[in-house]
């Protein structure tokens, strides 16, 4: 005998199989090995998305109420995915070149990266989102009421508002324990992706199984129970036309403005080949989905009390007929479908709330942009957490406080009704240059007003927020305005007069407002390349990029990207510049990469403004010209080849100089090569020389003078031996005839080891070392003893040349693109732009300082690096001097 | 702009990838049509189209778009593998 | 009390060994080892000689030579350089320093003595 006991702790043993499947997955990603986290199936599994619980109960309840008219609902969306071919695929194309994290962002980004349409857009899709969560709530508590009900003594019933409760916290938790984790969002969230996949097929095959159950346990076979369809009170074939077309088109555009959709297919697209895989294999799950709903309502009709809900006979049929089991599997179907809508529609809205209220708000309270001090990552992370709690909470008050009394699918359809208000600017911003960002704002108002007007406003019924004399006889006594009749046109279907006028005043007003404005350079610029992204995969530039400077720009993206991410950005940016190192020239190109990186975390709009802080917003002039440019298409192409050409030419010129610089500095250096050894030898030989002369002719010498005298010149012939040591050692190593004695070990162990060496004996201001041993749990197979020889070379440099009055040294330890990156920050004054160029070169020693080594340490690094495959290179923008150390995946057993 | 670049006889492999893409945005539209024949079917407690009817018609039209719809991201698929139009 | 040297050189073992040698000769020796005032402590209190070292932390020796023929008080002191680099190029640039003579690192110490005894009297 099920109990609410075992509900509860399978609801529990679910919910842990989730987080575990989430956190392997998320572990899978991070050590580089989930491409099947990644395939074609589990993006189309995570469509499913659309599936509520709205519709694995509601569907049941819809049909039993209004026949077929349920599958309008699902008609829409396989439209839509099998003509992926105008409109996702653009979409997606997009959403992946403009680093579009959220529908807000996309209508932002399009529009001239307006923030205030942002806004706007993300408190209608607040608004249109929150009765869609309270849906989901309301039917986990009300599937939990259903077995308690019919298990335990009424006075042991659940009290609903606190299993809401507990299932929003829960839902809560989960998405900022996934959805929270990483900041760039390209990285994706494949956790959740992963988990919501799942929950796809769980539902899926609850709803098959209690269909299969119905047709072929209850309703005695096919043909019986199409024979039983007929002879029910939905046996023929009842539909008013205008709903059913209306309906099909508003699912449509439902499942292409909805935020937590959007999320799933735009954002979280890996590859945009998985679209053509969902095109087919989504319209089937929706097809599979809605097969088995008019059986399961008419077998309820028939055998089920009257009066009892038809939206729960999904649980309720099978615990009439004794099918513990099935219904435990059902519930966790609803359950599964209710939980993963919360998710991602709550990491959808967060991320809108996030990036377009919260972080604008705190950026221009804390001064702005990029000056900030400290790490602008955990304040984007803190909002979005904050945010998902919101999102959350604002969805369990609205299940509160409407009492959850209203049947499933009118709540569903008014919020439907409510985001396809995005439809005109979304598609008019995709298809037609003239959009401009006063069409969208206008139109998106007036769709809402309406929508808000003649359809939310009177679901909660007539009376309650308009009063009755307003729905008869229209505001102010106005009578073409009456809400579900306007301009007297009366007779329409309550639902079908919104969507009519909403959707079309929306789009007229959208389009003639658009027509009467002029748009800004930037809206104009942005249009083209999102109307045009096909031919433009690379594109005129916004920024003016001479005034800024790489280093400050590195500074800010390592507050919001994070620094790894940051450094990585940097360095591939500038090998494509063909630049060594870590700081890329500020060119348009660049600047352009950036901000679209920085879009990814902190939203478009943002981006953009902090960028321009840098740079100086020099850049409007320059658009103007492109937009001009823009206006000829055959103009446009010659400047683009022109670009291309003269982009070429300078990069090779760039390699060239650069090149150049570097073989003059080498050859200055090899001429004074043999000066440098000269003087490093002649330097000892000459206290050897002195005092063993002054040993040999002085015979009034004390007894301490002897062993002092001699033991200089033991110290010196130590030196020299040590200098010679060196030089060999690098001649070896740049001969490459070095013998590489691999050994396995753990890097703890190592850096214990040099740390201990390039401390002891030291002299001056004693070095304090920091390290997150945690991190350095890194098994390695390596040549140890090498690599430890550079260890001791990096930390003997802080220690010689840190000048701060407290010296420190972080040593932080990571894995990058699968390579296990060590890094030595003091607190120094770090080394100038023209010695870090040289800082590795024999024998170069930074300004005038000496410190007692031969300058032979850092090339020596550098040479044993090269032989194990790895590399040591100076890190700018740390604050101090900075080194890292970077050893391939062969070499560094990824931490498990 | 890229039917401007390409030259007008376009060699046998990408015109028939032209075709296929043609296939592919006309389906939807073959779609919509076939599912808005319910709206022709006369509607009420007298209709002579019953739901098993309509339940096999809707779900007929659904199967068809999935296979077909299935076919060709198959054959564009094969067709994307020696591509001669590169949209990036 | 015997004629005064300065010696400028940053290696302490070789400001030791001179410093003996010199000393036990009968100069007096005063030593400093760094090239940033050296110029200031040759001119605060003129030595008799001046042995003065080339790779100096802070300023080279030629730099040092060279203000230092350039200004009054300096301008005849009798100079004795020392080096570590022995190609001629540092022998011509010593000279062209204005060094009264020049010696290549390791030296005899029998050869300083002579060199100091000699720069002196004349």
């Amino acid at each position: 005998m099920a109990t609410l006991n075992i509900l509860v702790s399978v609801c529990l043993i679910y919910v842990t199989f989730l987080f575990a499947i989430a956190f392997a997955a998320e572990r899978a990603a991070r050590q580089g090995h989930g491409g099947w986290l990644r395939s074609p199936l589990v993006y189309t599994l995570s469509l499913s998305i659309y599936c509520t619980a709205w519709t694995f109960y509601g569907a049941v309840g819809y049909a039993a109420r209004s026949g077929l008219e349920y599958l309008t609902i699902y008609i829409g969306p396989s439209l839509v995915m099998v003509g992926w071919w105008w409109i996702l695929r653009k979409l997606v194309r997009i959403g992946r070149s403009q680093r579009v994290t959220s529908i807000a962002d996309l209508i932002s980004s399009r529009y001239g990266k307006s923030n205030l349409l942002a806004v706007g857009v993300t408190i209608l899709a607040v608004i249109g989102t929150t009765p869609y969560i309270a849906l989901q709530l309301q039917s986990v508590t009300l599937s939990f009421s259903v077995f308690s009900e019919s298990h335990v003594p009424p006075t042991e019933l659940l009290d609903q508002d606190s299993t809401a409760l507990w299932v929003a916290m829960g839902l809560a938790l989960f998405t900022i324990l996934f959805g929270t984790r990483n900041l760039d969002v390209n990285e994706r969230h494949h956790g959740v992706v992963i988990a919501i996949a799942v929950e796809a097929i769980v539902k899926l095959f609850a709803l098959l199984a209690v269909g299969a159950f119905v047709v072929w346990g209850v309703g005695g076979g096919l043909a019986e129970t199409l024979q039983r369809i007929d002879a029910s009170e939905i046996g023929k074939w009842e539909m008013r036309g205008d709903r059913w077309a209306s309906l099909i088109f508003l699912s449509a555009a439902a499942f292409l403005c909805l935020p937590r959709m959007f999320q799933v297919m735009v954002v979280e697209n890996d590859r945009e080949s998985h679209l053509r895989t969902a095109s087919w294999a989504f319209p089937a799950y929706l097809m599979v989905m809605s097969l088995f709903v008019v059986p399961i309502a008419v077998v309820g009709l028939d055998l089920l009390p009257k009066g009892s809900n038809p939206d729960l006979f999904v649980l309720t049929l099978p615990l009439a007929t004794g099918n513990e089991g099935l219904a435990m599997l059902s519930f966790l179907g609803g359950f599964s479908s209710a939980t993963s809508m919360v998710i991602v529609a709550a990491l959808a809205l967060s991320t809108m709330v996030s990036n377009h209220i919260v972080m604008p708000i705190w950026l221009s309270a804390t001064g702005g942009g990029a000056k900030i001090s400290g790490d602008v990552r955990n304040v984007v992370i803190l909002s979005r957490r904050i945010s998902i709690a919101g999102v959350v909470a604002l969805g369990y008050l609205y299940f509160r406080l409407s009492g959850g009394g209203t049947a499933l699918a009118s709540i569903g359809l008014i919020s439907f009704a409510g985001v396809a208000q995005f439809l005109p600017v979304l598609l008019g911003g995709l298809f037609w240059r003239g959009a401009t960002r006063i069409g969208a704002f206008v139109g998106l108002t007036v769709g809402f007003v309406v929508w808000a007007y003649a359809l939310l406003l009177p679901s909660f019924g007539s009376g309650a927020l308009i009063s009755e004399a307003v729905m008869l006889n229209g505001p102010f006594g106005i009578s073409w305005l009456r809400p579900q009749a306007f301009f007297g046109i009366e007779g329409m279907d309550p639902l079908v007069h919104a969507i009519v006028w909403s959707m079309s005043l929306n789009t007229l007003t959208f389009f003639v407002a658009s027509l009467i404005g002029f748009p800004s350079p930037l809206e104009r610029l942005q249009g083209a390349q999102f109307v045009n992204v096909y031919e433009h995969s690379r594109r005129p530039q916004g920024w003016s990029g001479s005034a800024a400077q790489s280093e400050d720009l590195m500074i800010m993206a390592q507050r919001i990207l994070g620094a790894r991410e940051a450094q990585t950005l940097f360095e591939r940016e500038a090998g494509r510049q063909g630049v060594t190192g870590f700081l890329p020239e500020p060119s348009p190109d660049f600047l352009q990469v950036l901000e679209r990186e920085l879009s990814g975390s902190v939203g478009a709009a943002t981006a953009h403004a902090m960028i321009g802080q840098i740079v100086g917003g020099a850049s409007v002039s320059v658009e103007d010209l492109m937009a001009v440019a823009d206006e000829t298409a055959q103009m446009m192409e010659y400047s683009n080849q022109l670009e291309t050409k003269s982009e070429e030419q300078a990069r090779t010129a760039r390699q060239l100089r650069q090149a150049n610089e570097k073989l003059t500095q080498i050859s200055v250096q090899k001429d004074a090569f043999l000066g440098q050894v000269s003087h490093e030898l002649r330097t000892p030989m000459t206290s050897i020389r002195a005092f063993s002369e002054i040993l040999r002719d002085s015979n009034k010498l004390s007894a301490e003078e002897k062993v002092k005298y001699s033991s200089i010149i033991h110290d010196e012939a130590i030196r020299l031996t040590r200098l010679l040591d060196d030089l060999l050692d690098l001649s070896v190593l740049e001969n490459g005839q070095v013998n590489l004695n691999m050994q396995r070990g753990m890097l703890m162990d190592v850096l214990d080891h040099a740390v201990s060496s390039a401390l002891t004996g030291s002299t001056g201001k004693p070095l304090i070392v920091r390290r997150q041993r945690s991190q350095e749990m890194v098994p390695l197979n390596s040549d140890l003893d090498r690599l430890s020889q550079v260890f001791i070379n990096l930390i003997g440099n802080a220690q010689k040349y840190c000048v701060a009055d407290a010296p420190e040294l972080a040593i932080s330890v990571g894995i990058n693109n699968g390579e296990l990156v060590i890094d030595f920050i003091d607190n120094g004054v770090g080394i100038s732009k023209d010695d870090q160029a040289v800082i590795f070169e024999k024998f170069a020693r930074v300004g005038s300082m000496k410190a007692g080594g031969a300058g032979l340490g850092l090339a020596i690094c550098r040479e044993i690096m090269a032989r194990l495959e790895g590399s040591v290179s100076y890190l700018p923008g740390q604050g101090g001097a900075a080194f890292r150390v970077i050893l391939p995946v062969s070499q560094a057993a990824a931490a498990e | 702009m890229n039917e401007r670049r390409t030259p007008l006889f376009l060699e046998r492999q990408s015109y028939r990838r032209r075709r296929l893409i043609d296939m592919v945005r006309m389906l939807p539209v073959i779609g919509a049509l076939l599912w808005a024949v319910p709206l022709l079917w006369k509607s009420g407690p007298d209709s002579d189209i019953s739901t098993s009817v309509a339940i096999i018609y809707l779900f007929g039209v659904w199967l068809g778009m999935v296979l077909l719809s299935a076919v060709l991201a198959r054959l564009l698929k094969s067709a994307d593998e020696h591509p001669q139009e590169s949209d990036d | 009390m015997g004629k005064r040297v300065l010696l400028i050189e940053d290696e302490p073992n070789i400001i030791e060994a001179i410093s003996f040698i010199l000393s036990r000769d009968g100069w007096s020796v005063a030593t400093h080892s760094n090239g940033h005032d050296a110029v200031d402590v040759v001119l605060d209190d003129p030595p008799d000689l001046l042995i003065l070292d080339v790779m100096l932390p802070g300023k080279s020796g030629y730099d040092i030579l060279k203000e230092l023929r350039e200004t009054n008080g300096a301008a005849s002191l009798p100079v004795l350089m020392l080096t570590a680099r022995g190609q001629t190029k540092d022998r011509e640039m010593a000279e062209r320093a204005g060094a009264s003579r020049f010696m290549t690192k390791p030296f005899s110490n029998a050869e300083v003595l002579e060199a100091v005894r000699e720069l002196v009297v004349s």
